[in-house]
């Protein structure tokens, strides 16, 4: 009874959508505010009906009621009771419901943190993201009802989750990842809210930056989460590895941080508008690509759901009419959109200009390397594969290039900059920049190689920069401190994630090049060296865990030549009760500046045991670096000009009043960028 | 003549034509470069795929073919599409769920004597799940995947 109740609340939620995707864009087109004042309580109650939908969906995972197929599908009585919680999530029904409950998420924040825009803006982005919910809402009561019962006999027991998912990167890769996918849905909405008023301004900017910025710090977090739990989980040592399915939250991610750049400008030079849109729309489009690929089983891939064409072909319209809506208005709209400042051929504007162009180039070459695949096949019927050397081809050099780029972008100055100013800001630091990444390797790691020298540089030009910058920024203030304290958080928060790049730059490269790794057949008393280090295979033994039996090797590990103890370590073979799945745990000594790694093989009839064992160092600077940028845009979200509420609705007030490609605006007050 | 503005907008977009251009063509090198066909075990019995050349192989291990070496990490097994069989030689830890009557996917080349030399060797995380190449592969072939107690089930 209780998940018809779970079945009755979703067509609930879905007439609320409904209502929230006619009424506020319908009173904003003829002026009714009532109806307009709709979208708020609407939002909220879709959030309150798809919370239902989700806690009795939660509720039949915990008290083991088979008789709802996905519980019977993805769960077991002897599942520990996080991954019976979380098993919600393991299959296509239960985490498309996450999905859309998470859109809900943002529609309420949306609601509760928009006070200061005009109502009539307010009642569009809520309806976009209503229309956007309700076919989110009719796939799911169409194609893939997460209620449904098997009929007639239940099974006494469910077919467990799968072994791999049993995992704490499970719990929290996935949430974090929708989240952070879903947030585009508001940034998209903030664009089309925009075009469809005919309003592309300053203020419009700003409003979205925030959303944009926190948007691109929670699927940072969900990317790096990802990598994090493949790196450990899928025991081949590798944090990155160009999957179909791990490329479109890239793609995403690659078009958010242009995003991010494009806006900086539209806000402060009103220049780039009708790109900044098209931006949005794309960031947009690449979430739902990632829904699509995951969910249509159109590609191979470790994150395959089950294929069912119906799906594929569901969402393949949704994007289709969400994404071709936006871009048949976006051609409406924006020859009427007029940029009103000009600029230098050297100028901040034209540096971030080439942010854009290289960071659209990477997307839409790992966009072309994900799905040609796919093209190929539709053309020819024959099957391929696109290898990691593609992508590592057209990556890296951009990326370099872009690196170059970023340490010169803070420096240079909006409208103009001469060539002898930056070179005279920044001479220096790219000496220091050479000498340091020539040097810096080879004293931490004895080892020398040009690609981590020059990363190695890279980084250190970035570092350096900000260190310049923040000297010529505070040099005209009574002291240091003050001038610190005088910087915008939004300024920090630029200068965080950029921190961030260099942070993750040095662990990319170093891991990529100084990685050593080996394959071994090893009997109780062996050894086996590598990368300065011995590993000892002290035995195995019988464990009993929750749900599954193990046999658990210890490896010791010593520092070669003193034989100083480092690390023991246990890699389990197990194999789990509910599926009879083996599933090997490999084991991992952490720390900043190396991973010492383990990853169990088999179990010969003789008792000796394969094991691959790993030296990874500073493979944790990958994730580190995510984390600033997170953290930093996070920052810059909470920056004073977006919290300041009553200023910035007297600026509303003011900008109300200019449309599309008439009248001037006062330039905008606001430190930082 | 152009007024000279005109002349400088149709250079910049001369210009971002030519990177764009450029941008093209080097993207589809590198993949040219980059794709791995894929073979089944009946396309390569029938000599489709030249010695030496790098591509992928998927389908189901033939039972009682896998022999491991006592004293190394090498195994030699064969992979099937119930028409053909296609010998292969790795050397390394195979994934979890590799075993006897499951589809496999490997990548390699082969060599001089026909026998397939794996660099990669990829199974399934879940095991009543079957990779879209060995079910077409099988399907190619004649087989009927559904017939070998195969049932695609979610898995992420």
């Amino acid at each position: 009874m209780i998940p018809e109740l779970g079945q009755f609340s979703l067509i609930l939620a879905f007439c609320l959508s409904i209502l929230l995707g006619v009424m506020p864009l319908a009173g904003a087109a003829t002026g009714n505010r009532l109806w307009m004042s709709m979208g708020r309580p609407l939002g909220a109650g879709l959030f309150v009906f798809l919370g239902i939908c989700l806690f009795i969906l939660g509720h039949a995972f915990v008290t083991d009621d088979f008789s709802v197929r996905v519980v019977a599908a993805q769960s077991n009585t002897l599942l520990p009771m996080q991954y019976k919680v979380t098993a919600l999530w393991g299959g296509h029904e239960g985490s498309f419901l996450l999905w859309t409950f998470m859109l809900s998420g943002w529609i309420l924040a949306v609601g509760m943190f928009s006070k200061s825009m005009p109502v009539e803006f307010v009642a569009r982005v809520l309806g976009v993201l209503g229309l956007l919910s309700a076919s989110y809402i009719l796939f799911m009561l169409a194609t893939s009802n997460p209620f449904d019962r098997m009929v007639p006999v239940p099974p006494a027991d469910g077919a467990d989750l799968n072994t791999a998912l049993q995992d704490i990167g499970f719990i929290l890769h996935p949430p974090t990842l929708y989240m952070g996918y879903v947030g585009y849905s508001v940034v998209f909405a903030f664009a089309i809210a925009a075009l469809l008023s005919g309003r592309l301004d300053a203020a419009w900017a700003r409003w979205s930056r925030p959303w944009a910025n926190v948007a691109w710090a929670i699927l940072t977090i969900g990317i790096a989460l990802g990598s994090w739990w493949a790196y450990y989980e899928l025991g081949w040592g590798g944090w990155w590895a160009w999957d179909p399915v791990e490329n479109p939250p890239l793609i995403t991610w690659l078009f958010g941080t242009a995003l991010i750049h494009s806006l900086a400008v539209t806000e402060k030079r009103r220049v780039f508008k009708s790109w900044t849109v098209l931006l949005a729309i794309l960031a947009f489009a690449g979430s739902l690509l990632g829904t699509f690929i995951t969910r249509s089983g159109l590609l191979t891939s470790v994150h395959a759901f089950a294929s069912d064409p119906s799906r594929g072909v569901f969402i393949l319209a949704i994007l289709g009419v969400f994404v071709g809506g936006a871009l048949l208005l976006y051609a409406i709209r924006a020859p009427l959109i007029k940029s009103e400042f000009g600029f230098g051929s050297l100028s901040r504007e034209i540096f971030l200009l080439s942010n854009n162009v290289i960071l659209v180039v990477a997307a839409a070459s790992v966009f072309l390397g994900t799905l040609f695949p796919m093209f190929y096949q539709a053309l020819t019927g024959d099957l391929i594969s696109i290898g990691p050397p593609y992508f590592n081809i057209i990556f890296v050099p951009l990326m370099i290039l872009l690196v170059i780029l970023l340490g010169i972008g803070p420096i240079s100055r909006w409208k103009k900059t001469s060539g002898d100013y930056l070179k005279q800001q920044l001479g220096k630091v790219a000496m220091a920049s050479l000498l340091l990444g020539v040097a810096l390797p080879l004293i931490v790691l004895l080892d020398i190689s040009i690609p981590a020298t020059i990363a190695v540089a890279l980084a250190v030009w970035i570092v350096l920069g900000i260190g310049r910058d923040l000297l010529a920024k505070t040099a005209n203030k009574p002291s240091r401190r003050e001038g610190l304290r005088s910087l915008t958080y939004g300024y920090y928060g630029m200068q965080g994630a950029h921190f961030g790049v260099a942070v993750m730059l040095v662990g990319v490269a170093l891991t990529s090049y100084f990685s050593s790794e080996r394959s071994v057949l090893l009997q109780t008393g062996d050894t086996v060296e590598l990368g300065g280090y011995e590993f000892l295979f002290a035995g195995s033994e019988r464990v009993a865990g929750p749900n599954y039996n193990a046999d658990r090797a210890t490896v010791l590990v010593t520092r070669d030549g003193d034989g100083d103890a480092v690390a023991d370590l246990y890699p389990e073979l197990r194999v789990y009760l509910a599926s009879g799945t083996p599933s090997t745990e490999m084991a991992i000594d952490p720390s900043l500046w190396r991973d010492l790694f383990v990853t169990p093989g088999e179990i010969r009839d003789n008792g000796a045991w394969t094991m691959t064992v790993y030296v990874k160092p500073f493979v944790r600077w990958i994730w580190l670096g995510a984390i600033i940028m997170a953290l930093s845009a996070t920052i810059a979200a909470t920056d004073r000009r977006y919290r300041k509420l009553a200023r910035v609705r007297k600026q509303a007030e003011e900008t109300a009043g200019e449309k599309v490609g008439q009248g001037e605006l006062q330039p905008v007050p606001g430190g930082g960028t | 003549m152009m007024k000279p503005h005109r002349r400088k907008r149709l250079g910049v977009v001369l210009f971002i034509a030519f990177g764009m251009s450029v941008a093209v063509a080097l993207t589809l090198f590198a993949l040219s470069q980059n794709i791995n066909m894929f073979y089944s075990p009946t396309q390569v019995a029938n000599g489709e795929v030249e010695a030496g050349t790098m591509f992928r192989i998927g389908g189901m291990v033939k039972d009682g073919s896998v022999e491991q070496q006592q004293e190394s990490l090498a195994v030699s097994f064969v992979t099937t599409d119930y028409i053909h069989d296609v010998p292969i030689e790795f050397e390394g830890i195979l994934p979890d769920l590799f075993r006897e009557g499951q589809g496999i996917v490997a990548e390699g080349r082969l060599n001089a004597t026909g026998v397939f030399q794996a660099s990669r060797v990829l199974a399934k995380h879940d095991e009543s799940y079957m990779s879209p190449e060995v079910r077409a592969a099988l399907e190619q072939a004649g087989a009927d995947p559904d017939n070998h107690q195969f049932r695609a089930t979610p898995e992420n």
